[in-house]
């Protein structure tokens, strides 16, 4: 056998024998090997967990196998441990859990009927990926993958991650939707919370009681997606098309959107537009409009979506109108049509399934927005919202959440298969390798002026709302007593140094923990991220089609889903780390995965795939491919998925707000407390230091960027009659 | 098991017997058996997508065949992947990796192989040197001309002296001029080093220029193999002759063979051909559009003429087809519409299936 079979068997022993087995509670080491903090190998043999014995049988039957040399039969005898080893595992993780839960007739059949165990640990942790080594190794000494070690035990490892964080989660939500809480079926119990009026009653329509909120949601969802991708449109298109000032402002403005925490142009819009709001207060003092309430509901939560979503779907157009080949429209002109025909006829179908994107996008972002609803939403319940209220409210219903959430995901899923089949079959790639030097035709001037007054009250309303972000937080309150103060920002971040450096704020241990966390999850998900592209788009295996759907999965699943899902799923053993941060660490990481996967993709792209080959032809196995030649070559992709994963550790809120505890709280989840408790100075001030921190996060990706253009070396000679004589 | 040290063979053979290559249901190679002697310049041939490049990646092992039974050097290798295989590859975009100088991607092969930095260095200079490249080692690919990166890139493959070397449309890149120089020095390295070499390319011209023996493929087949002199003069079927040099592919009459030799009636003409094994009925005749001359014999009317310099194309529509024709008069240009008689020399024709 290979050295390296060699060493992941030593690790699967170690995890067995020496490390371990179970989580301990605050590293209490008492009574090791024994007890709670024991190794499986001692309790096994003490005959307090009977049900470890399988899996030291299968260590012990591969070790010789692992000393002999390798043969034509190593391979299989290989495959069938790890199976076996897999097998026995999770056999007895998933039978034996908490008294009275589990699968009593497996546990039984282990030999630990009616006992429990705690949730699995490191030395748990070890063995398993031992086992799934030698399941890995035994399929390359097969031939799989041209018989490489390194990506069949890739492959095996990202399987396993989105198989245990991805998808164990959300059949978790449904299995939770479908049983009752003895654990039988309870498909009656299902249908009728399914079909129940408070998500499909039509009451609205009538006049009488309010809609259900899948109609809610369903209606929202569509007004943003239409709004967002109209200004977005007449946004691209004055940018692009017209020799209009400020192009450099409307660029930068799609950076808001990734630095903005999703809430906070909700709590702007308290601020500037609520009862004692500081443009309703001017309104009713100038014009006796009376206060009201009105941005609490639909009004309010859609302004704050369009404010807040209308920049992507403006980033989007900007690269469908750049797209549409200027010799099309000069083309159309040539043969007689004047701008407004051309446009019509030339222009719009061009833009067409952009602006399907475009739309599709918006929807699916207004249905997994959390903070907006939370905050603005008042009588208006949306899926996300009405989720989180069934886990946290005072009518605590898991039952129900599962059901929503399904609800919820059958909607994105929807829009994203849309989005991937109908459109992927359908958009014009008008780009060509031929240089096109073309000029765009000229705007209809309906068009322009139709955009610019679309566009500038956008512009000055999201200029104000941040400057509300930007000044709330230096006075007393806004709105009513716009006396200057430092006092917010002392309650927060105050440090005193009387006795040493002491972080006296309020909100200094939130900040803490969720730069840790980022900082700990971003290498982590740029890793898996940039691992699953590399296997996606340059190793052919079978499955890789499945495992490109998993992922696709993860990208389609709302924060609030993905939240409900890991409480259900790691509230209990096997895997039981509710309440710690490892599960804070994860839920950023498998979230933001397809942030890594994408910039992984885009990366990869740009790099000719016969430069592997031509390392591969030159004796380098996959794993020093990928380190000396792809690695080298992908640091942009890196950079930019390490900085944008932690920067969106730090702004999402939907996900985790299910998952802070009181020792692991976390900045997004202590403002939306903050603004709970009426508090919006405090929770304003905090709002616009975390913008600060990301504006400084993606100065540095432009920056990192940015260099790699300078380091590229001129092209002197590039053209070969220049060649000199030799 | 890896090969940390590969006794060296020098060039070997290379031989696929039955070989296939299927995805899904597309097949690619169909049925492939041929053999590359050591030390010998095989050129495979043939239009887009008709499976030569597959065939060299199945030789390097970067496509692993889906039946059949490939050898290089007497060893089964079908199963071998890439890196596994002492063989080396030029890549048509050259593939040098652009973030290493000259000398750090001479030299990846040896480094990754797991040799000193010294010694890989050392191997490394011995081929760039060879190919004409001393004192440009400290440079980066991008700063390089396309005739030069190609350099790097067979020097690069070179370093770990393979079995087999491979070449995928290395010319593609470069313009005519450049291209004609670099295949002979192409095949000067090849004759001087006596290297294994399996070249891909879809120029007829090139291959003629650099073979010793050509394999021309159609359809995921091989249509011929043989000799440059061989597929020219005597091409087994039209799309050998059509695709070697230029033919008028015309419709003929064999009336009788005797001896090897079939009188074949072209039209109104009578001629005199080697049979090549036809037997008496229909058959094709390739005629090369230099090998008709004007003269006394088959009547025709010029549809098109073009002054090309040194020669004279023209299009000639005759009772047997329209003819393309190249001319060396070109002291006299017959007009389009003009009324010509053409002759044909005997040794240009080749009758085909």
């Amino acid at each position: 056998m290979r050295p390296s079979t060699r060493l992941a068997l030593l690790l699967g022993w170690l995890g067995y024998m020496l490390v371990p087995w179970y989580l301990p509670e605050g590293f209490d080491l008492a009574g090791y090997p024994f007890g709670r903090a024991g190794t499986a190998l001692a309790l096994a043999i003490s005959g307090a967990a009977p049900w470890l014995w399988p899996i030291g049988i299968v260590l012990l039957a591969a070790t010789p196998l692992a000393l002999r040399a390798e043969s034509s039969r190593s391979g299989p005898a290989l495959i069938a441990a790890g199976l076996f080893g897999l097998l026995a595992f999770f056999a007895q993780g998933f039978a034996v859990t908490l008294p009275g839960q589990g699968i009593p007739w497996l546990a039984a059949l282990l030999g630990g009927a009616g006992a429990a165990q705690p949730g699995m640990g490191f030395g748990a942790l070890l063995t398993l990926v031992s086992l799934l080594l030698l399941l890995c190794h035994g399929l390359a000494y097969r031939g799989l993958c041209r018989g490489d070690l390194f990506t069949t035990s890739t492959i095996g490892i990202v399987v396993m991650l989105i198989g245990l964080f991805i998808l164990l989660p959300v059949a978790t939500i449904l299995r939770s939707a479908l049983v009752d809480a003895a654990g039988g079926w309870a498909l009656g119990e299902f249908a009728d919370r399914l079909l129940s009026p408070t998500i499909w009653g039509l009451g609205c329509v009538g006049g009488g009681i309010a809609c259900g909120v899948a109609w809610n949601t369903l209606v929202l969802g569509v007004l943003t997606g239409v709004l967002t991708t109209l200004l977005g449109l007449a946004c691209a298109l004055l940018v692009l098309r017209t020799a209009m000032p400020g192009k450099r402002l409307m660029r930068a403005m799609t950076v808001l959107p990734i630095i903005t925490p999703p809430f906070v142009i909700g709590l702007a819009l308290i601020l500037l537009f609520g009862r004692s709001g500081v443009v309703t207060g001017l309104m009713s003092e100038w014009f006796g409009i009376p206060r009201s309430r009105w941005i609490y509901g639909l009004p309010g939560v859609l302004l704050a979506q369009v404010l807040a979503f209308a920049p992507i779907a403006f980033l989007v157009l900007m690269g469908v109108v750049q797209g549409i080949a200027p010799s099309l429209e000069e083309a159309s002109q040539t043969l007689g049509a004047r701008h407004w025909q051309t446009f019509r006829s030339v222009t719009w179908p061009l833009l067409r399934p952009g602006l399907a994107n475009a739309f599709l996008l918006g929807f699916v972002e207004s249905l997994a927005d959390f903070g907006n609803p939370l905050v603005l939403g008042g009588n208006f319940e949306v899926l996300s919202t009405k989720i989180f209220f069934a886990v946290v409210g005072a009518a605590h219903n898991q039952g129900m959440a599962a059901v929503l959430s399904i609800v919820l995901l059958v909607f994105t899923l929807g829009a994203f298969w849309l989005q991937q089949r109908w459109l992927g079959s359908k958009s014009y790639t008008t780009v060509s390798g031929k240089g096109d030097a073309g000029i765009p035709a000229k705007l209809p001037t309906v068009v322009t002026v139709l955009s610019a007054m679309v566009i500038i009250p956008w512009v000055v309303l999201t200029a104000v709302i941040y400057a509300v972000i930007l000044i709330g937080g230096f006075v007393k309150t806004m709105g009513r007593d716009h006396t200057p103060t430092l006092e917010h920002y002392r309650t927060g971040f105050a440090v005193d140094f009387s006795h040493g450096l002491f972080f006296e704020g309020a909100a200094w241990p939130s900040l803490f923990t969720t730069l840790k966390v980022a900082a700990i999850s971003a290498p982590l998900t740029a890793l898996i991220g940039l691992l699953t592209a590399y296997l996606l788009t340059r190793q052919r295996f079978v499955g890789r089609q499945l495992l490109e759907f998993a992922t696709m999965l993860s990208f389609a699943i709302p924060g609030t889903v993905l939240g409900v899902a890991y409480i259900l799923a790691f509230n209990v053993p096997p895997i039981e780390i509710t309440g710690t941060g490892l599960i804070l660490v994860l839920a950023f990481v498998f979230r933001n995965m397809p942030v890594g996967i994408r910039s992984g993709i885009a990366g990869l792209a740009q790099i000719d795939k016969s430069l592997d080959e031509a390392s591969t032809t030159l004796r380098a196995r996959s794993f020093t491919t990928l380190r000396r030649v792809v690695l080298p070559l992908l640091k942009p992709a890196l950079v930019a998925a390490l900085i944008y994963s932690f920067v969106r550790s730090i702004t999402s809120v939907s996900a985790v707000i299910f998952l802070v505890s009181a020792e692991y709280n976390l900045s997004t989840a202590y403002i939306v407390g903050r603004v709970e408790a009426g508090e919006f100075g405090l929770a304003i001030a905090y709002s616009s230091v975390l913008i600060v921190v990301m504006a400084a996060g993606i100065a540095l990706i432009q920056l990192s960027v940015g260099e790699r253009k300078l380091g590229r070396r001129p092209v002197a000679l590039a053209t070969s009659a220049a060649e000199p004589a030799s | 098991m890896p090969k940390s040290a590969m006794p060296k063979s020098g060039p070997a053979s290379v031989e696929f017997s039955h070989v296939s290559m299927r995805y899904g249901p597309v097949t690619a190679v169909d049925d492939v058996s041929f053999t590359i002697h050591a030390g010998e310049l095989v050129t495979l041939l043939g239009p887009s997508g008709c499976g030569k490049t597959t065939t060299l990646r199945m030789i390097a092992g970067l496509e692993i065949a889906s039946e059949g039974q490939i050898l290089i050097g007497g060893k089964d290798v079908t199963r071998l992947s890439a890196a596994d295989r002492d063989v080396s590859m030029v890549f048509q975009s050259y593939a040098l990796f652009p973030h290493m100088t000259v000398l750090e991607n001479a030299a990846y092969g040896p480094t990754v192989k797991g040799l000193g930095k010294a010694q890989a260095e050392a191997m490394a200079l011995e081929k760039l040197a060879l190919v004409g490249l001393k004192g440009f080692e400290k440079r980066y690919p991008s700063e390089l001309s396309g005739g030069q990166q190609q350099r790097v890139a067979v020097a690069r493959a070179l370093v770990l002296e393979p079995q087999v070397l491979l070449f995928d449309e290395p010319l593609s890149n470069l313009d005519a001029k450049l291209r004609r120089r670099v295949r002979q020095e192409i095949r000067e390295l090849q004759q001087s080093l006596k290297l294994t070499v399996a070249y891909v390319t879809h120029d007829q011209e090139e291959a003629l220029a650099v073979s010793d023996r050509i394999i021309v493929m159609s359809n995921a087949k091989i249509a011929q193999q043989g000799s440059p002199r061989e597929l020219y003069e005597a091409p087994a079927n039209s799309f050998v002759a059509d695709f070697i040099g230029d033919a008028n592919l015309v419709e003929v009459t064999i009336e009788a063979v005797h001896e090897g030799q079939a009188q074949v009636s072209l039209g109104p003409l009578r001629l005199t051909l080697p049979a090549r094994g036809l037997p008496p009925g229909p058959a094709k005749a390739a005629i090369r559009p230099h090998g008709i001359m004007l003269g006394d014999g088959l009547a025709g009317t010029v549809r098109k003429s073009s002054y090309l310099g040194d020669h004279v194309e023209m299009i000639v529509a005759t009772p047997i087809g329209e003819l393309f024709v190249i001319s060396r008069q070109t002291d006299e240009i017959p007009a389009e519409g003009a009324a010509i008689k053409l002759s044909f020399a005997q040794q240009n024709i080749a009758l085909v299936r």
